[in-house]
C-alpha cells in the first residue's frame, strides 16, 4: 500500500506528532513496508469469527459508589511541567 | 562467601540463618553494580541510598521475627517501567526522563511487603517497544555474555543484570516476548505470567491487553519464588484474575512421568537457526528419559501471529501513549506557539523513532476507514490463535519451542529492519495474544558460546505443570555463566 504524503500528514495529527521533512518521507516508507506486510492476515477466513477482545471472559467489575481516596491534589500536580494556583498550566487556547 | 553467585532464595536462606545481614547482602549488590555497569549498562537508576534503608528497615524486621520469607532482605531490580514512589521512573524515554512517580506499582508493593530490596531500575527499550534494548535513551544495554552483542529486551536491562550477577534476580514486564526473549539470550530464566495473573496497577502501559509482569532469575526456583509473591488479585486492576492457586513454590517438583509434551512441527523451520533446533531437541529428550510423553503436532496459525500482535500492540499503545502530553508529568519543549503546538513539540522531541512508528501505525489501523480491515481482522485472528492453542491444550500439558529464531545477535544488526526485527518475536507473541503463560530457561550454548533458551508454554492459569517441566529439565544441567562473570567470582 502506498502511503500518501496527504495520509501521513493526516495520522500525525491524530498521533499528534510533528515530522520533519526527512522522517516524512522515512515514515510513509516504513508505514507502506509495514502495511504490505500486515495484509499477510487477508489470505485468513475470518468469515463468522468473533474479534476477540480478551482471551477470556471478563465480567464488568463494579463497587459501591463511595469516596475512598483522600485530595491528592498535591501528589497529582508534583510532576507537572508547570503548574498554578493549585492547577496544570498551559499556554493559552482561545482569546 | 560469593553472596552475588548465589541464587535468590540462597541468598534469603543466608539472611534468614543470620550468616549474612540484610545489609551486607544489599551492599554487594551495589559494589557489584558499581563494578560492572561501565560494562554492561543494565541500570538506569540505582538508588544506593533507598536500598540502602530499605535494607536496614528489613534487617529490624527480620531480628524481630516481623518477616521470615524465603526473599526477605534480597536485593532486587524492576525494569524501568514499574513506578516506585520516589524514585525516577523513565521507561528508557526522554519523555519521562524526569518522572518521579508518587505511588508503586502492585507488584513491587508485594516484594517490599515481603522484605525484597529494590536496589534500582533496569535499562529497557523505550516504552518497551523493541527486542535489543537498543532504543533506550539512556544508552543500549550489553550482554554479559558477549558485550559487542544485544541482551535482548525489551528487558534486556534486567536479563543482562541477572546473568552479569549484579542483581540476583529482577522483575521485568513481557507484551510480545520481553520477559522471554532477553532471558534466553542473556541465559537466564523468566517467567511471563498468564494475563491477568499479576496486577499492572503501576506498570506503564504498552499494550494494555498483552502486558504482564513476570520474574527473571538464575534459576526456575528463584521465579517461582518471586511469582508466588507478586501473583495476587489486586482491585485496582480490573482485568486482575482472583485465583487461589498462587503457591507456585509447590509445582518445584522434579517429576514430568506421563506429562504429555507437545512440539508444533511448525516452529522447527527454515528460520530458524540449526543449533537451536537441536538443544530443543534434546530438551524433548531429557524430558522424555524422565518419562514425559514427546509427540510433534501442527499448532498453526503461527505465520499470522506476528502481523495481528504488531496491528494489536500497535494500536493499543497509539492510545495509551496519547497522555503523554507535556501537561501533567513529563517532558514539555521549551518553546511552543499554543496548546496544540506545545503537544506536538513536546511529544515529537520526547519519544524515539521505534515508539513514534508504533504510535503512527496504531494511530492509522484504528482511523475510520482502516479500522475494520486492519484492527477488527487482527481481533479475529487473534481468536484464531486461541483456538490453535485450545485444540493443542485438549491433547497435551505443555507445548515445547524454541524462545526466538537466533541466539544474541551483534548490536546494531536489527535496527535497521524493523520487519525483521518484528520476525525475531515469532515464537514468542502468540503467547501473548492468546494470553498464556510461558517460561524459558537455558537449555545449551552456541557455536559462538551464546546460551541458547528453551519455551514451554501451559494452558491459561497452568503455571504449575511448565515450571514442574522447568524444574525437571534444569536438573539434568548445571547453571552456565559467562566466562567474564566465573572469573570475576573466583
Amino acid at each position: 500500500m502506498t502511503i500518501t504524503d496527504e495520509t501521513i500528514d493526516y495520522v500525525g495529527i491524530l498521533a499528534k506528532l510533528e515530522l520533519s521533512p526527512e522522517e516524512k518521507e522515512q515514515a510513509k516508507k516504513d508505514m507502506s513496508d509495514m502495511l504490505d506486510y500486515v495484509s499477510k492476515l487477508n489470505e485468513l477466513d475470518t468469515e463468522g469469527v468473533e474479534a476477540m477482545s480478551h482471551t477470556f471472559p471478563y465480567n464488568n467489575v463494579f463497587r459501591e459508589d463511595v469516596v475512598t481516596n483522600g485530595d491528592d491534589r498535591e501528589n497529582m500536580l508534583k510532576n507537572a511541567p508547570e503548574q498554578k494556583d493549585g492547577c496544570y498550566k498551559v499556554p493559552k487556547t482561545f482569546d | 562467601m560469593n553472596l552475588m553467585g548465589m541464587t535468590a532464595v540462597e541468598l534469603g536462606k543466608a539472611i534468614k540463618d543470620g550468616q549474612v545481614s540484610a545489609v551486607e547482602a544489599t551492599q554487594a549488590c551495589l559494589d557489584s553494580i558499581e563494578a560492572c555497569e561501565k560494562d554492561y549498562n543494565s541500570f538506569v537508576t540505582v538508588d544506593r541510598e533507598g536500598a540502602l534503608a530499605q535494607a536496614e528497615e528489613v534487617q529490624k524486621k527480620i531480628d524481630a521475627g516481623e518477616l521470615s520469607g524465603p526473599l526477605a532482605g534480597v536485593p532486587i531490580a524492576i525494569k524501568d517501567n514499574m513506578c516506585q514512589e520516589g524514585v525516577q521512573t523513565s521507561c528508557s524515554s526522554k519523555i519521562l526522563s524526569n518522572f518521579v512517580p508518587t505511588y508503586t506499582a502492585e507488584a513491587v508493593v508485594k516484594l517490599q511487603e515481603a522484605g525484597a530490596v529494590i536496589v534500582g531500575h533496569t535499562n529497557m527499550d523505550e516504552f518497551a517497544m523493541g527486542s535489543t534494548t537498543e532504543t533506550s535513551y539512556f544508552g543500549e544495554t550489553k550482554n554479559p555474555w558477549d558485550t559487542g552483542r544485544v541482551p535482548g529486551g525489551s528487558s534486556g536491562g534486567s536479563a543482562a543484570a541477572v546473568a552479569g550477577e549484579e542483581v540476583p534476580c529482577a522483575l521485568g514486564s513481557d507484551t510480545g516476548g520481553s520477559i522471554r526473549q532477553p532471558a534466553s539470550f542473556c541465559g537466564v530464566t523468566g517467567i511471563k505470567p498468564t494475563y491477568g495473573r499479576v496486577s499492572r496497577y503501576g506498570l506503564i502501559a504498552y499494550g494494555s491487553s498483552l502486558d504482564q509482569i513476570g520474574p527473571l532469575a538464575k534459576n526456575v526456583e528463584d521465579c517461582a519464588t518471586i511469582l508466588e509473591i507478586i501473583s495476587q488479585y489486586d482491585k485496582k486492576d480490573s482485568t486482575s484474575v482472583n485465583r487461589d492457586d498462587n503457591d507456585f513454590t509447590s509445582a518445584l517438583v522434579d517429576d514430568v512421568k506421563g506429562l504429555k509434551i507437545g512440539l508444533p512441527r511448525d516452529y522447527f523451520t527454515e528460520g530458524l537457526e540449526p543449533e537451536i533446533k537441536e538443544a530443543v531437541y534434546g530438551v524433548a529428550e531429557a524430558l522424555k528419559a524422565k518419562g514425559a510423553i514427546v509427540e510433534e503436532f501442527d499448532l498453526g496459525m503461527v505465520e499470522y501471529a506476528i502481523p495481528a500482535y504488531y496491528i494489536i500492540a500497535s494500536a493499543e499503545a497509539s492510545s495509551n501513549l496519547e497522555r503523554f502530553d507535556g501537561v501533567k508529568y513529563g517532558y514539555r519543549t521549551s518553546e511552543y506557539t499554543d496548546l496544540h503546538n506545545m503537544y506536538k513539540k513536546s511529544r515529537s522531541e520526547g519519544f524515539g523513532p521505534e515508539v513514534k512508528r508504533r504510535i503512527m501505525l496504531g494511530s492509522f489501523v484504528l482511523s475510520s476507514g482502516y479500522y475494520d480491515a486492519y484492527y477488527v481482522k487482527a481481533l479475529k485472528a487473534k481468536a484464531l490463535i486461541k483456538q490453535a492453542y485450545d485444540k493443542a491444550f485438549e491433547k497435551y500439558d505443555i507445548i515445547l519451542g524454541p524462545v526466538a529464531p537466533t541466539t544474541a545477535l551483534k548490536m546494531g544488526e536489527s535496527l535497521s529492519d524493523p520487519i525483521k526485527m518484528y520476525l525475531g518475536d515469532v515464537y514468542t507473541v502468540p503467547v501473548n495474544l492468546a494470553g498464556l503463560p510461558g517460561i524459558s530457561l537455558p537449555c545449551g550454548i552456541d557455536k559462538d558460546g551464546m546460551p541458547i533458551g528453551v519455551q514451554m508454554v501451559g494452558d491459561a492459569f497452568d503455571e504449575k505443570t511448565i515450571i514442574r517441566a522447568a524444574y525437571a529439565f534444569e536438573k539434568t544441567r548445571e547453571y552456565k555463566r559467562p566466562a567474564q562473570v566465573s572469573e570475576r567470582g573466583l
